[in-house]
């Protein structure tokens, strides 16, 4: 009983965790309709950068806090840097944007092997949260309960961000319907990069909050993308419910799949993708079929 | 940041020396005067670059000390990136073989890329020393013409299976390691010398490759007194943060890679008291691992590993056959079987030499994670010596099993 | 019009002659290299290029026809049984991927076949009885054609050679056939093609199995030269690598995946032995390939030619239909 009490707990701590993964990802490709395929360096850029800045290798070791805003603020500068220099010159133009978003992905693999090295980096759990929360005999660690509440409180802003500000009534009818959005003055694609850095600078912070549970190491952006593609298939792209459920929904399959079907541990997450797709391509919560 | 400074001189000159080598005229080796190339075959891209780097700075820290010779015949150094996958160390096995005409080739990193060049690198007659712990490369299928001065995946567990019985006085343990043919020979070997004192393995679990977390394998542990892990790369660091987040509090024994020293630098607290049985190990008090861990610290500043230190002892390795082959290495077969009667009684692990299938025999050191001065180090508790790919059973009896597998040794019910 | 004949006569000499000019055994066997992937890639132009449907499983697809060798020949069968059995299965295998994936389109047939890609993957690791797990299979000898021994490097050469001219006449024919067209609209306009009474789906399916042999085709034949298959073959990063050849090369042209071949290649085996770095310089070349030629080198390099040849300054000429 309590062993499907602990993966219950865990798969809505790591549903939390993939929803900060995925929601930048659908985002963009919701908005933009562009497969950011960059998505994983991004997040483990910003890995990287906010574990250099709390395990103090460059000066003095910081908050934790402090490094993730400042590590997403770094992921986020990327992010539209991207945006403009590059993605900017190729609306509509898919092969492109798999393209050089890909290309990104190996410059970025290989500059971070160049200037963190081969080895792993640990990220120290933030202080206060290294605890763990006892329920008779199970133990739940207190930083995963933490995610949870993270992956809320950002979902939240985020829907408020959308549904509750000119911004967003902006980023939504851009969304719809480009031109018409042009027409009435809106700068597309102003808020395209607004967009694009916003997703990217999402990917940078789960980069770092996931840097207690996951560590910091060359790969990690190669493990990522598949997981942010089957939440977003799952849950369907440019619908933040769906994400958030798409994401809760991955977190019970990853868990349960693994631990009471061992032997198909490699399709546990491919194979009820497969069939979502085949029975619904939009996925479960998408508006639009693709 | 001192290290970037370092490493990109490391890279230069490694670029320079490849550069170097890539536009020689192929000459015919007139004996001793031409150079002795040695050719190696290691990951720098990718997520098996943790190994790989630590692997050429191992043999550059060797030349370096030995003023990139060998005796009396200069070294020429060529280092190739396979990528990490079998078709890139073919083409690169070919490279140097091919182009660049080396003499011994060391590496590769990854089993998989050990299988996929062993029939090409005894084709083609050239010595070849790995750290790759593929079993039957030197078991049911061995290669004339290969060498392993580190260990096989299991020879290493035979004694931490053996400590953990008698010395940990364990009786139920729980393995868990990754899916793949590594974690396989690791696990099974342990579970066999471990049942055979006494001991029972009451679950085995297996982890894909890709696994960001582990949790759902982690709650899988329990009705035992003991771990047995065997994960690679930077997996263990991963793994002993998530299995110590659970809370549990069972004692944790590893292999080789398991407990690392070049990872000890990136563990947290939660790996104190992990006991590891590895070839090699830092605080060995030999004059050639000091100066080893000494020039490693100086130019890398970094701790050496298992990684590292496998490919300096190799390096060793090959400059002593060439030294009793009185310098020449064009018979590649009576080269080979130098290399095999190399004995060797001061290298950064202790005394070394080969058994007849071309595997070490050695010392194997039990270790212990504690805190010292702050830092997390490995202590060594015990040393085995003389251990050999077969541990204490017949060879004859041993190769009649079949190769450890998921599912072999079978869990006794 | 002459000039294209020229430079293919020429291109087709310099390919014909590499054991002749090439610096060593070595460089014939990257040339065979680039021709195989060469192969796969214009496989995946079939779909990707001239049926706008992006695949990003299609190494999954290769890996079969990898396996299907291997274990033929493991099995005790001789190399023209195996060689067969391996087309067969690989075509098998892409019927079923058609049929499972066709059903979509744009970002939702990426994902069912990255999806496919994966479990085929994962099917290679843990189906060891069959695939020998991450142990992979050992290939032994190659085959013998009439006593033309294809173990020695020159003559494995000759006959990669052969397979490729074969597929790329293959492709050139495919191209101006009315199959070939209707796909083509099928990828521009696929409800104006369904309303003129164009069977979509069916098309597609035919394209897509004939995607399925080239790629099998390339599979034997990687399988030959490496005489080695294991899992990694599999990998999303195997099929990144060859729709970033078609792409790079140019999606939809003739000549596209084979240039992009020849330059992944060409980086991931030569220049990768004189820059450490070679991962960053690929990925490097990509974005610089997006920023000055979107449409893919072949196409890009064609229009800068054109741009640079025109004496008048007048306007650039619209930019070329069809090829997206």
């Amino acid at each position: 009983m309590s062993f499907y009490l602990v993966l219950t707990v865990n798969s809505i701590t790591f549903g939390g965790l993939l929803f900060l993964l995925s929601a930048g990802f659908s985002l963009i490709f919701g908005l933009m309709r562009i497969p950011n395929l960059t998505h994983g360096s991004l997040f483990m850029i910003g890995a990287y950068v906010g574990a250099s800045l709390v395990v103090g290798l460059v000066g003095a070791k910081l908050n934790f806090w402090l490094a993730a805003l400042l590590a997403t603020a770094v992921v986020a500068f990327v992010g539209a840097l991207v945006e403009r220099l590059l993605l900017r010159r190729l609306p509509g133009n898919e092969m492109a944007q798999v393209l050089v978003t890909l290309g990104l992905s190996f410059m970025a693999a290989d500059f971070c092997l160049m200037v963190w090295g081969g080895d792993p980096l640990s990220v120290p759990t933030p202080a206060g949260l290294g605890g763990f929360v006892r329920l008779g005999v199970m133990v739940f660690p207190l930083y995963r309960l933490a995610i949870i509440a993270i992956a809320v409180a950002i979902a939240v802003a985020l829907w408020l961000l959308l549904d509750r500000t000119r911004i967003g009534a902006m980023i939504r009818a851009g969304v719809d319907d480009p031109d018409m959005a042009r027409v009435v003055g809106i700068r597309v694609s102003q808020l395209f990069t607004l967009v694009f850095a916003l997703g990217a600078g999402l990917a940078g912070f789960a980069g770092i909050i996931g840097g207690p549970i996951l560590s910091v190491y060359p790969g990690l952006d190669q493990d990522m993308l598949p997981l942010a593609l089957v939440v977003v298939i799952l849950g369907g792209s440019g619908s933040l419910l769906g994400s958030f459920v798409g994401s809760l929904i991955v977190g019970f399959i990853y868990n349960f799949g693994q631990a009471l079907l061992p032997e198909l541990a490699y399709f546990v997450l491919f194979l009820p993708m497969l069939l979502v797709l085949l029975m619904r391509p939009q996925g479960l919560f998408g508006r639009h079929v693709p | 940041m001192a290290r970037k400074i370092s490493r990109r001189t490391m890279m230069a000159g490694t670029a320079a020396g490849v550069a170097a080598a890539a536009f020689r005229f192929p000459t015919p080796a007139i004996a001793q005067a031409a150079p002795f190339k040695l050719g190696l075959l290691t990951v720098k891209t990718g997520p098996l670059a943790q190994g790989g780097i630590q692997m050429e700075q191992g043999v550059v820290t060797y030349l370096k000390e030995k003023g990139n010779k060998f005796g009396d015949r200069k070294v020429e150094f060529i280092s190739a990136d396979t990528g990490g996958n079998p078709a890139g160390t073919k083409t690169k096995v070919q490279e140097l073989v091919e182009r660049d005409k080396v003499d011994t080739i060391l590496g590769p990193l990854a089993a998989f890329e050990l299988l996929a060049i062993t029939d090409y690198v005894a084709q083609h007659k050239t010595p070849m020393l790995s750290l790759a712990g593929a079993e039957d490369m030197t078991q049911r299928k061995p290669n004339p013409y290969f060498l392993r001065p580190s260990a096989t995946s299991s020879q290493a567990m035979h004694p931490m299976a053996d400590f953990a019985a008698k010395e940990l006085k364990l009786k139920k343990v729980v393995t868990i390691s990754e899916d793949f043919a590594f974690g396989y020979e690791q696990m099974g070997g342990f579970q066999q010398v471990f049942e055979d004192n006494g001991g029972r393995i009451v679950n085995k679990l297996w982890p894909p490759l890709v696994t960001p977390d582990y949790t759902p394998y982690i709650a899988q542990i329990s009705d035992c007194d003991g771990v047995c892990q065997g994960f690679a790369g930077s997996n263990p660091l991963r793994f002993m943060k998530q299995y110590a987040a659970a809370g549990l509090k069972y004692p944790v024994v590893t292999g080789e890679t398991g407990g690392d020293d070049a990872l000890m630098t990136a563990f947290g607290d939660e790996a104190l008291g992990m006991y590891s049985c590895c070839p090699y190990t830092l605080d060995l008090d030999t004059d050639s691992n000091k100066r080893f861990v000494a020039a490693m610290q100086k130019e890398y500043k970094t701790d050496p590993g298992f990684y590292a230190a496998g490919l300096y002892v190799a390096a060793a390795v090959v400059d002593a056959g060439l030294q009793k082959a009185g310098g020449k290495a064009d018979d590649k077969e009576a080269f080979v079987k130098t290399l095999r009667s190399v004995d060797l009684k001061d290298t950064p692990r202790g005394p070394i030499k080969f058994d007849h299938l071309g595997n070490v025999i050695g010392d194997f050191f039990v270790r212990r994670v504690e805190k010292v001065n702050g830092k997390l180090v490995n202590k060594t508790v015990k040393t085995y010596h003389n251990v050999s790919q077969f541990w204490t059973y017949d060879e004859k009896k041993y190769l009649a099993n079949p190769v450890y597998s998921r599912n072999y040794p079978p869990l006794k019910s | 019009m002459n000039a294209r004949i020229i430079s293919l006569v020429i291109a087709f000499l310099l390919l014909a002659t590499v054991p002749l000019w090439a610096p060593g055994v070595y460089y014939v066997n990257v040339a065979s290299q680039v021709l195989i992937y060469a192969v796969f890639a214009l496989g995946l132009n079939i779909l990707a290029g001239y049926g706008g449907l992006v695949s990003l499983g299609h190494a999954g697809l290769f890996g079969i026809s990898c396996y299907a060798t291997g274990y033929l020949l493991q099995a005790g069968f001789g190399h023209s049984f195996a060689i067969i059995g391996a087309l067969v299965t690989g075509v098998a295998a892409t019927a079923v991927f058609a049929v499972l994936s066709l059903r979509s389109t744009g970002i939702g047939f990426i994902m069912i076949t990255l999806a496919l890609g994966q479990i085929l993957w994962g099917l290679a690791y843990r189906w060891i009885s069959l695939t020998g797990g991450d142990n992979g299979i050992n290939v032994k000898g190659r085959p013998e054609p009439f006593g033309y021994s294809l173990a020695d490097v020159n003559h494995f050469y000759f006959a990669t050679l052969v397979v490729f001219l074969i597929a790329i006449a293959m492709v050139a024919i495919f191209a101006r056939s009315p199959l070939g067209a209707a796909l083509m609209g099928t990828r521009d306009q696929p409800r104006r093609m369904n309303a003129l009474g164009y069977h979509v789906l069916a098309i597609r399916f035919w394209a897509c199995l004939f995607s399925g042999l080239l790629t099998a085709c390339a599979g034997i034949l990687f399988v030959y030269y490496t005489q080695f298959i294991s899992p990694q073959t599999l990998s999303l990063t195997s099929s990144a690598e060859v729709l970033l050849m078609v792409i790079s090369g140019g999606a939809g042209t003739l000549l596209g995946p084979v240039v992009g071949a020849a330059l992944v290649v060409i980086v991931k085996t030569v220049v990768s032995g004189f820059i450490e770095r070679w991962n960053f310089l690929l990925g490097a070349i990509f974005v610089a390939i997006v920023i000055l030629m979107p449409e893919g080198l072949v196409p890009g390099s064609a229009r800068l030619w054109r741009l640079a040849t025109r004496r008048r300054a007048q306007k650039p000429a619209a930019a070329p239909e069809a090829k997206p």
